[in-house]
Order: structure tokens, then sequence, then C-alpha cells
């Protein structure tokens, strides 16, 4: 069996009392290219906290393979784009994990930061101050710093928003050179065709698992129309979600089919939304 | 030359109260004015006002217990200032609320007990040495404590630059990567208080911010990199305080105000002036380049 990266065992992340990722099993292997798609409000970018550790888990856990680095790009940053740095200055924050606090740069990592600057054609860049970037330039400095990372699990939460054709291009080919050093990729999209032609694997959220595995199984029709009945919403008077509620000793299988009944019910206690 | 001597170099040669307050305020502005720059820069300028104001139930209390002793008053503006930057901190690491607001409630809970404290037993000429110091009376004992200060504060600002850089510029990155996002807040505001507490002394409570934050806000007009922001900032901070002292010598005007007058006056030259300045931008020519 394939080494996993990830693992996640009945992982229930939320916010309040309402979870946003619920009961989620399942095996991210290493060096997997995944995409995770959903609609919005489906738990994403609550998964992708969840992994990193920005979230608590309320229930369950999230596992990680020893000796494994995560380079995580957000999808709402806290970059201060007024801050007086250039684009290396960002850039080199991605040698963090290699130097720490103290340790010098060295001849070596600023050729890396070139390199990566180079690779997403960023080349005379270097000394640009960070708020005369363009959305798309900025966004190709940021990935800039995850080459630079040079970690073993690259989460990517919506990379492509507001990126040129030509750009997503550039950043899925990085994506790709990531999945052929055997790195650990996950990364949240909207672009079902591009994930079609793109992405080996796809987990389909909507708060629960609606499927995982090949692209093309999990984004058949069956599954697309299951996670369109999603509603979106926290209900206030939700019952609560307990050991009566929810049977943790079960199978794969099991649990795949358990958790489809579940967004079934959900949805037909909501009415179908409109597609 | 010999007026200009008169001017500019003889207060200091023959007055030993000069030399003490020059090299007092000389130390402070190298500590509190790259202190200043990163204040500045994660938009917390108000903040070091409102934390200066914070000191004043710490060193009030000090005061009521002891008179107008320099340790007891700094230690207990220490303790009021990291209370109170401890306080609002974890306010805003900890819950909903923002720093600015959970900051305004502790700087006001703290004003206030600091004024009930000093008008106990205070009458007002005490009370004007606490809000607004003493440069030209600075003891050995207050210069070493003032050293100090700036001798930990350069070697926090060394050891942990990286961080506090990496903590300003994308806060989310540093915390996805290292521990220290919490820690070097702390560090920080710590420094801040410390800076307060050091340049209380010299320039009063009330004053004690603005030694850090108007050389900070004008060396942003000159320049576009934090490593040289900060430097720029400790020149003029150097400038305003030798400016002040002789402006004071001469004209007979309190000390404090005199020496942030004068920073205040760097900082409008350079809000006009400054290759980054207002005027630059509205009067360099209309011309571009093609790509």
């Amino acid at each position: 069996m394939d080494q996993a990266c990830l693992t996640f065992r009945d992982l229930t992340l939320g916010y309040g009392s309402h979870p946003a990722v619920h009961h989620l099993d399942g095996v991210v292997r290493r060096g997997s290219l995944t995409a995770v798609v959903g609609a919005n409000g489906s738990g994403k970018s609550t998964l992708m906290k969840g992994i990193v550790g920005a979230l608590k888990p309320m229930a369950g856990t999230v596992t990680k393979a020893d000796g494994v680095r995560i380079a995580y790009l957000p999808q709402q940053s806290e970059l201060d784009r007024s801050f007086p740095a250039r684009v290396v200055d960002l850039v080199s924050l991605g040698l963090w994990p290699r130097r720490g606090l103290l340790g010098r740069h060295t001849a070596q990592d600023r050729a890396a930061v070139a390199e990566a600057l180079a690779a997403v054609g960023l080349e005379g860049f270097e000394t640009r101050a960070l708020d005369t970037l363009s959305g798309g330039q900025l966004q190709r400095t940021l990935f800039a710093r995850v080459l630079v990372q040079d970690a073993g699990l690259i989460l990517l939460d919506e990379p492509f928003n507001a990126v040129d054709a030509k750009t997503v291009g550039d950043l899925i080919a990085l994506i790709k050179r990531w999945h052929g050093e055997e790195r650990t990729v996950m990364v949240v999209a909207h672009d079902l065709d591009l994930v079609r032609h793109n992405f080996p694997e796809t987990l389909l959220l909507a708060r629960q698992r609606v499927a995982w595995g090949a692209t093309a199984t999990a984004l058949g029709p069956e599954n697309m129309a299951r996670a369109r009945r999603f509603h979106e919403a926290w209900e206030d008077d939700a019952p609560w979600c307990g050991p009566d509620a929810h049977h943790h000793a079960h199978d794969h299988g099991h649990a795949h089919h358990h958790h489809a009944h579940d967004a079934d019910a959900l949805a037909s206690a909501n009415g179908p939304k409109a597609a | 030359m010999q007026t200009l001597y008169a001017l500019l170099v003889a207060p200091f040669v023959e007055y030993a109260f000069m030399q003490k307050a020059l090299f007092g305020s000389l130390l402070l502005s190298a500590g509190a004015c790259p202190v200043g720059v990163f204040l500045m820069l994660r938009r917390m300028s108000l903040s070091g006002d409102a934390m200066a104001h914070a000191i004043l139930p710490g060193a009030a209390a000090g005061f009521l217990f002891y008179g107008l002793e320099i340790l007891p008053m700094t230690v207990g503006g220490l303790i009021a200032g990291i209370v109170v930057a401890l306080g609002a901190g974890a306010v805003s690491r900890f819950t909903v609320q923002r720093e600015d607001a959970s900051m305004a409630a502790f700087y006001l809970i703290s004003l206030a007990l600091g004024v009930l404290l000093v008008s106990v037993r205070g009458s007002s000429v005490d009370l004007m040495h606490v809000l607004f110091g003493t440069v030209l009376a600075l003891n050995n004992e207050a210069l070493g404590l003032i050293g100090a200060i700036a001798a930990v504060t350069l070697a926090s600002l060394f050891v942990f630059w990286r961080a506090l850089v990496a903590e300003c510029l994308d806060p989310l990155f540093l915390r996805s990567v290292s521990r220290l996002g919490s820690p070097v807040h702390f560090i920080f505001l710590g420094l801040v208080v410390i800076n307060l507490v050091g340049g209380f002394q010299a320039l009063g409570t009330l004053l004690s911010v603005g030694l850090m934050i108007l050389p900070a806000a004008a060396a942003r007009f000159w320049t576009a990199r934090v490593e040289t922001m900060c430097v720029a900032a400790v020149a003029i901070g150097f400038a305003s305080c030798v400016a002040g002292l002789l402006l004071s010598y001469h004209a007979a005007l309190p000390s404090g105000p005199a020496i942030i007058l004068s920073a205040g006056a760097v900082y409008l030259v350079s809000v006009l002036a400054g290759t980054r300045g207002a005027l630059r931008a509205r009067l360099v020519t209309h011309r571009h380049r093609t790509a």
C-alpha cells in the first residue's frame, strides 16, 4: 500500500458549534496530486486550515506523516502590501524552514530565490516594491516563495483566482513539476475543466465528503448532482451530531454511503437548491 | 566661527547637565526610533500613544509610595505598561476584538487610575514632572537605565529582526512556518513599553512617544526599505535631540517639548520635501516611458 502523507480520521472542523467539514475520513497518499472541489462554503478552505493547524479539530484527527514540511498558500492572505519590502524579500521568507530566525542566507539560498523567480517568469522583478505588482504578479511571487520553501506537502487554496489564462498555464506547469518531484500537492479549485485535465485525483466536498478518488469518477454526473444539493447555510436548530446520530466504527465503503445518505437527507429536508 | 561655536558646541562643553541630557536623549533615540518604525509599519502609531498613557498609573504608584524617585517610578511604569500590553495583546489574539479597541479599553482604564493616584497625593508641580519629564535633570542612575534599555532594545531587534519583519509583512505565513508569531508580537510590545518608560524620565509620559513615532513617520518619506528606514529614523532622532536641547538652552524653553517639536519640524519638512513626499509626487514631470 502507498505511504500516507495525511490521514483524516473522523475529522470535524468548524466554527462555533457548526461543522464546516463533517466527519471526514481518508488518506492523502505521498506524492499524490489532488484537487479539492466543492461549492462556496463546502469546507475546502476550512480543511486546508485544519491541515496546517490554524484551526483545531472539533472532533477526530488529522495526522501528518513524520518529517513532512508544509507550504501553504491561503486564499485570503494577510500579506501587507504597503509594507516596504521588495519582491526578493517576500520570496526569501520561504527560506525560513531552512534558515530559521538567525541562520545566514548563503549564496546558495540567494541562487534558489533567483531560480524560483525565474521559474515563475519574474526575472527582473527582484527589487520591485510589493505595492507596484499586479494581482497575477503577486500570485506568482507567492508561488516562487512556495518553490523556495521546498516542502513535501504543498497546499494551495484557490491559487487561480483573478489570474489570467497564460499565468494559470504557468502555475499549472509548476504544480505538475512538483507532482513530478513526488511532492504531495492539494489544490482548491473551481474550474472543473481545469481539474479534469490536470488533476489525477479529486476530493469533492459538500461539508462531508461526497466523493474522493480518480477525478473522472469523483466528478461524474451522479456525484456532481449530489454535491449540488448541498445546502450552504448553517441551521441554528440543526440536530446535535452525537454518537447516536453517527456511527464511528465503519469501514470506508460504509462511510461513503453513510455520508452520501446524510447529504441526501439534509438536501431533502431543505428542498432541492436551484442548480 | 566663534558665534557658531558658542551657539552649537559651547553649551554641551561647558555644562555637565547639558552633556547628560544630550547623552541620555541620544541613547533614547537609538532604541526608541527603530521600535517606532515597526510600530508605524504595523499601523500601531496611535497604540504607542495609548501605551504611553497606560504607563501613568504605575509611575504614579511609584511616586505615591517613594516620592519623585526614578527607580520606583520606572519599575511601576514598567509593570503597568506590561500589564496593559499583555492584556490588550491577549484580548486581540484570543478573541474577536481587534487590537485598537482592546488597547483603547485597557489604556483608558489605566489612565484614569493614574490620574486618580497622582491626585490623591501630588501637588500640580509633581504632576507636571510625571507628565512632562525633566531631561535637564537626568542623573547617572537614569542614564544607566536608559543605556540598559537601549542595549536590550538593539540586541532584541538584532536577534528577532527576521521574525519582526515577517510578522509585519505576512503574519499568516510566519504562523505556518514557525511558532514565533505570538511570542515575537509580545516581545515587540515589551520593547515599546521599556522604551516609553525610558523616555518618560526625560520627556514625560505624554511626550516620550513623540521621539518614538515622529522620526519614524518622517523617515517613511525618505526610503522604501525597512533597514534604511530604521537608520534614517535614528539619525532624525539624534538631530532632533541636539536641535531641541540647543533651542531649549538658548531660548529658555522646556527641553522635552523643544526636542519633540524639533522632530515635528523634521516630519513636516519630510512630508513636503521627502524623496517620497507630497511635493515630489506633484512636481515630477508627467512624462512617461513606453514600458
